[in-house]
């Protein structure tokens, strides 16, 4: 506290409060995860009878890991995931910067509607362009590979990113592009080593809100890259959800894998999101 | 080298003229100084001759030659900005480098002109140092530092001393002095402040409306204002425009400064009541209400002890005076 003089016992009274609803709040936000975790070790009948109950020494079972590991060429899918998600993120924030950078810091004509109709997407559910999507994939013969997923999901994750970045691209000092530009430098590298650097915190919100809608996606998969060599993650823990019998096992299993490279990726992004989120705030 | 030319040189934004028909010269190694309200011009006219902003008409010539539309870094130019605007990622000597590493200058030789410019500084214990870790002073005289490297043709200030506090506003002022008579070089300098404008200068071109006013010394303007507005803008505290009517001479007003006015308690002269007094120890600045004058600045030099509400009459020195018509223009000569 920078005041000493501050009642101790009213701060005290409402930082507990404050507490006590963020973790109320946090284990509701939770519950479902753990669940997931916690059944995914469970033996098949337990789950059934007790699916609240942690799993005990006679009710733990990690057959379902086996199941994954074994059947489902997994580590494919996993890959697969991995790839497309990371690929798509790498593109939607390159072009959306770049989109960004071009319509904060360039006087052309039209440049406000060129703006809105970029942030048009944000309105306008992509899916309801899938019949179209998949006949330009089938006649550009990229049904079947990754590269139409990844097309897909820049497409999707751009008008967000173009929307936030811009905003945050017109914070970048003109002074400094200015004092670039008399140094000789390129618009290129005004934007890759002046403006990016600036923007990092408003890249990282984007990165998070772009990746767990393309790591948890279920639809284009299915529809534009349902073979085998292709398959994602989220596409192939569907095997174990049949018409008449669901392997629980499996399917909590797979998706306890599932959620560890978004929490990784979450962590790496995280420390830049915070100070994204809270920047107008404190600075 | 280093001398400017702008010929008929206007700038509009869309149907919005900010520089309207500028013609100014500068001649080699001068101090020029931009001066004049918000909104002015001063600074897009500072950005047209960088090369930031392109011209709508009109010609612009360094050295003789046509730079219209040659880029900034190709015009031999270095630029201040009040922002500072250094390179967050970039150290002292980095920032201060960049430019010549950019033109493909030789490491050594990069390292020797920065050394110069930061030893005319003081500025050798903070090369390794991030803009982030200096003061307000620190990073402007960076990046003075940064356009010292470059050996421009034009130093172009850009209110450079508008971020600072008062005291080192001063101190920054008199290093440019230096810098100015140690380089040689010409530079220019956009300011409001016509304090700034008055210590700094050779000439002094004071703008408004995107149109030159006046162009002259500092004392030249102070001594002999074209017009209403300089006549206001240049000299603090302002001048006093007094209804000429009411004194018996032509035109709509006249100026007097507020040192050009002797104050006395009885006798000729125009009389008044005290309406707020300010004392500055070396100096008295009494405000007085004289209809239909309203509120006349009178200047002091020393203590006086003139209080609120005091009666007072006002004794302007009228071989100081100027008279300005309707239009805010000097009448010459001065009407009888």
């Amino acid at each position: 506290m920078s005041n000493p003089f501050t009642s101790a016992r009213g701060n005290l009274g409402r930082t507990a409060a404050a507490h006590a609803i963020l973790i109320a709040y946090t284990i509701l936000a939770l519950y479902p995860v753990f669940l997931i975790l916690i059944n995914s070790v469970k033996q098949r009948r337990a789950i059934f009878n007790d699916p609240l109950a942690l799993p005990t020494a006679e009710t733990f079972d990690p057959i379902g890991f086996q199941t994954v590991l074994e059947q489902g060429n997994f580590l494919l899918y996993f890959q697969n995931s991995l790839i497309v998600t990371v690929a798509s993120l790498f593109f939607v924030l390159l072009f959306g910067a770049m989109a960004a950078f071009a319509l904060a810091e360039y006087r052309f004509r039209g440049n406000l509607l060129m703006g809105l109709y970029l942030a048009l997407g944000i309105m306008i559910p992509i899916r309801l362009g899938t019949v179209a999507i998949l006949e330009i994939m089938v006649a550009a013969g990229l049904v079947n590979t990754l590269t139409s997923l990844v097309l897909v999901y820049t497409a999707q994750g751009l008008p967000l990113a173009v929307f936030i970045l811009s905003e945050f691209m017109r914070q970048v000092s003109d002074d400094l592009k200015n004092a670039a530009r008399i140094d000789g430098l390129s618009e290129y590298r005004i934007f890759f080593t002046i403006a990016l650097p600036l923007v990092r915190p408003a890249m990282a919100t984007v990165a998070v809100f772009t990746m767990i809608p393309i790591w948890n996606d279920l639809w284009f998969p299915l529809i534009l890259a349902p073979g085998e060599a292709t398959k994602t993650l989220t596409l192939g823990s569907q095997i174990f959800l049949g018409q008449y019998v669901t392997d629980w096992n499996a399917v909590l299993a797979a998706l306890s894998l599932a959620i560890f490279p978004v929490v990784v990726l979450y962590l790496i992004f995280s420390r830049q999101l915070i100070r994204g989120i809270t920047k107008g705030a404190v600075k | 080298m280093g001398q400017l030319k702008l010929e008929n040189a206007c700038k509009s934004f869309g149907s919005v003229d900010v520089i309207r028909d500028v013609n100014l010269e500068v001649q080699d190694g001068e101090f020029c100084v931009f001066v004049g309200p918000s909104g002015c011009g001063k600074s897009t006219l500072l950005r047209m001759i960088a090369g930031l902003e392109d011209i709508t008409s009109g010609d612009i010539l360094i050295d003789g030659q046509l730079v219209n539309t040659t880029p900034p870094s190709q015009r031999e130019i270095a630029m201040v900005f009040q922002s500072y605007a250094l390179y967050p990622h970039l150290n002292v000597r980095d920032n201060m480098g960049l430019g010549l590493k950019q033109a493909g200058q030789p490491k050594a030789e990069i390292a020797t002109a920065v050394d110069r410019a930061a030893g005319m500084l003081d500025l050798q214990n903070y090369l390794t140092r991030r803009p982030g870790e200096l003061s307000g002073g620190q990073r402007q005289r960076v990046a003075i530092g940064r356009a010292i490297v470059r050996k421009p043709k034009l130093f172009l200030f850009d209110e450079p001393l508008s971020n600072l506090d008062a005291a080192l506003r001063v101190q920054t002022r008199i290093e440019i002095a230096n810098l100015h008579r140690e380089l040689g070089a010409t530079m220019i300098y956009v300011t409001h402040d016509q304090v700034e404008a008055m210590t700094l200068a050779d000439r002094i071109v004071v703008l408004r409306d995107g149109r030159i006013e006046q162009v002259g010394a500092p004392m030249e303007l102070y001594n002999n204002p074209a017009n209403e507005f300089v006549a206001g803008f240049i000299g603090s505290p302002k001048m006093n425009f007094l209804n000429a009517g009411a004194l018996g001479a032509a035109g709509k007003s006249v100026g007097i400064r507020p040192e050009h006015i002797q104050l006395a308690t009885e006798g000729d002269g125009i009389a008044g009541r005290v309406s707020h007094v300010e004392h500055l120890g070396g100096e008295t600045l009494v405000y007085v209400k004289a209809d239909p004058h309203g509120l006349v600045t009178v200047r002091l030099f020393g203590e006086h002890s003139y209080a609120v509400n005091d009666q007072v009459i006002m004794r302007p020195d009228m071989a100081r005076a100027f008279y300005f018509d309707d239009n805010g223009q000097r009448l010459h000569p001065a009407p009888a």
